[in-house]
């Protein structure tokens, strides 16, 4: 079994357990404060680490590459709500200029 | 109808990022039937592709997966009926078809907006990833000069970005791009990725030492 068949194996039954858990066992008793607060926050923390990487890793090295200024095109746009779409293409239109020029 | 729309063309983008991470059609496809929850397919791709751990792509998608958990206990009272009806509808628990559900007048009402929402971006998720991942496999030369190794980080970027509306949400994500950032040298692929939920003490610093710059 490959890596990627491992894990979306252990996904698939991680998720699936997360979805279902409220409708067929807990009901509608609220979540601790400080666990919504933790359950809200989680998703900002591994979203912006993993923007970070992407943006600026090389296998274990870290480099500002044309990617990089793909991507200040990107958070430019989505500061002005454009929509997904127009964002993913300023983002890589940008990218593939920026390798063009350099 | 927008709202299931505008899922499509992050399932195009997830489809190439798997294509290029090395992922078969069936893996890429049961990544979306199955696990079905954008950021967390996202997650693991990244990483794996990134030459991550099983053990680091798993942990970091299920971290960026237990918040359906809280999804799903505030759709619980909507979500009646038999168990086994209740466990299909379930695997549809989204933003998106919460997002619709909640704004709803009456209970029976919520659960079709829901229902609707749901099932309609499963349908088009999965159709798209198929499309992402047919006309992009083997394409690697185009992928990079068309820019669109940039795709799958700014698709993160999009979903990151409503998660920043509040100071202690923009906080936790400062850090934890740093902390990612300061480990990458030092660790295997991945590992950055869970040490960043570190970042969440960020948010929870005390208010007389989060200024501490004169202004």
């Amino acid at each position: 079994m490959s890596a990627a068949t491992a894990v979306l194996v252990l996904l698939t039954i991680g998720t699936y357990a997360f979805k279902s858990a409220g409708p067929l066992f807990v009901g509608a008793r609220p979540l601790p404060p400080r666990v919504q607060n933790l359950v809200d926050l989680l998703p900002a923390a591994l979203l912006a680490a993993l923007v970070a990487v992407s943006t600026f890793g090389v296998g274990e090295s870290l480099v500002v590459d044309a990617r990089a200024a793909g991507m200040v095109v990107a958070a430019l746009a989505l500061w002005r709500r454009v929509p997904f779409v127009i964002v993913i293409i300023l983002a890589s239109a940008t990218t593939a200029l920026v390798r063009l020029i350099a | 109808m927008s709202i299931v729309l505008a899922v499509a063309p992050f399932a195009i983008v997830f489809g190439a990022a798997a294509a290029r991470t090395g992922l078969t059609f069936w893996e890429t496809v049961g990544f979306s039937a199955f696990v079905f929850a954008g950021s967390v397919q996202f997650a693991a791709v990244q990483i794996l592709g990134d030459g991550g751990s099983v053990a680091s792509a798993t942990i970091a998608g299920l971290l960026l997966g237990v918040r359906s958990l809280a999804f799903g206990i505030i759709l619980a009272p909507v979500l009646a009926g038999p168990w086994w009806k209740r466990m299909a509808m379930s695997q549809v628990v989204l933003d998106e078809s919460i997002a619709v559900g909640a704004v709803q007048p009456t209970r029976r009402w919520q659960r079709y907006g829901f229902l609707v929402t749901g099932v309609g971006v499963y349908v088009l998720w999965n159709i798209c990833t198929i499309v992402g991942f047919v006309v992009f496999s083997g394409a690697e030369e185009l992928v990079t000069d068309l820019g669109l190794d940039t795709a799958g980080p700014a698709a993160l970027l999009a979903l990151l970005w409503p998660r920043l509306s509040s100071p202690p949400q923009r906080r936790t994500a400062i850090a934890a791009g740093l902390i990612a950032l300061a480990c990458t040298p030092f660790m295997p692929a991945g590992v950055p990725i869970l040490l960043s939920m570190f970042g969440v003490a960020a948010a929870l610093l005390p208010p007389s030492l989060r200024r501490t710059r004169p202004t």
